[in-house]
């Protein structure tokens, strides 16, 4: 794989993520009442270690929910929240402060992250079908895998395949955050496309 | 003069050495598996961080060795030699292998974990190097921290106190 990108290749990664991220932003507006905003996503090309510093370190304690993408294009895609994030979620989505995600040993609650997945299920299911419209591209999620841990150990997995291919991976970054500032959930949604998959886009979209 | 105390980095599908008083570490382990191969005597330790059980797997014409279990241990024995680590007295301690995510799906990738575990050990084996002590498996993320000078290889997982084997 390519180790640069062109800037125009840049910018059409970039336009995906807009694409993706500003429809599944909408879906969470509505899904919780509240205004959500997104950054300009990122494109970077990195190493596994690289992207672990991007996320805020391997040992950095992270809500994680994976999916891995079938179809035309195929990739993974993650919806990565801090706990205190994932928690705001939960109380929103719950109308009531009494389900806790982790408990003071560190427990978590099976409800709470099953509330998870399903967010994650709603957004990541628009993300991709504004991606599948803007493309002309087929893409189906498969089942959301969810985990609490370190991001080391809960992004590898889905990153297995694409390790046998290559090195590096292209990562279409987009944080996103509510605007009042007193609750603010910041999530990133990170698209990891196959390393053919790249190709595919760009020749969907006219560029080579 | 006392020397002071450095921490020897590992990252994912890498490798190091470290030599007391340092130590050495790696964080986040997952499915994958963090191999430790030392020398007690010498006091010189080698850890490796592995993603996948068998460099077979890769589709790649210039692979990157340290990732996968049959020829990171390879490369890491060669290195522990070099640095005059004895083969004879070398020992391991691994822990990792878990299971991330908790799914029905009997797709390899998903059950990584384990098949890393067994490549380890086979692999281990083959040099005839024992396994003195692992903590593998389960649901859990690991960071793992080993002493040259002691043998102690310490766990930190988010929800469990240290332990140490």
């Amino acid at each position: 794989m390519a180790k640069k990108l062109t800037t125009i290749q840049k910018d059409v990664l970039r336009e995906i993520g807009n694409i993706g991220a500003g429809n599944a932003t909408t879906s969470m507006s509505q899904m919780i009442q509240k205004e959500i905003t997104m950054e300009v996503p990122s494109v970077n090309i990195v190493t596994i270690n690289e992207m672990m510093e991007l996320i805020g370190g391997p040992e950095k304690l992270i809500v994680a929910i994976f999916f891995r993408i079938q179809g035309e294009i195929t990739g993974t895609v993650y919806f990565i929240l801090s706990l205190e994030e994932a928690q705001f979620f939960i109380d929103q989505m719950t109308q009531m402060n009494q389900l806790k995600l982790m408990d003071e040993n560190n427990h978590l609650n099976e409800m709470a992250m099953s509330i998870l997945q399903e967010i994650a299920n709603i957004l990541t299911g628009s993300y991709l079908t504004a991606l599948a419209d803007f493309t002309d591209l087929h893409m189906l999620p498969s089942v959301p895998y969810i985990s609490v841990d370190m991001a080391a150990a809960t992004l590898v997995t889905g990153l297995l395949e694409l390790q046998t291919v290559t090195d590096h991976a292209i990562i279409i970054n987009t944080k996103i955050q509510s605007m009042t500032t007193e609750d603010s959930i910041k999530g990133h949604f990170l698209l990891v496309p196959d390393p053919d998959s790249i190709q595919k886009f760009f020749h969907a979209l006219g560029i080579e | 003069m006392t020397q002071i105390k450095k921490v020897v980095k590992v990252g994912i599908a890498d490798l190091n050495i470290a030599k007391s008083p340092d130590v050495i570490r790696t964080s986040g382990l997952g499915s994958c598996v963090g191999v430790v191969v030392y020398d007690l005597n010498e006091q010189i330790a080698g850890m490796s961080h592995i993603m996948l059980p068998d460099s077979q797997l890769t589709k790649q014409t210039s692979m990157n060795a340290y990732k996968y279990a049959d020829t990171a241990i390879d490369v890491l024995i060669e290195k522990l030699l070099a640095q005059h680590a004895r083969k004879l007295f070398l020992k391991a301690k691994i822990a990792g292998g878990a299971q991330m995510f908790q799914m029905n799906s009997t797709s390899d990738v998903m059950r990584i974990g384990p098949r890393n575990v067994d490549a380890v050990m086979e692999r281990l084996k083959r040099h005839q190097i024992p396994i003195v002590a692992s903590d593998v498996g389960g649901s859990n993320g690991r960071t793992i921290e080993f002493d040259p000078s002691t043998g102690e290889l310490h766990i930190r997982t988010v929800s469990k106190d240290e332990k140490i084997i």
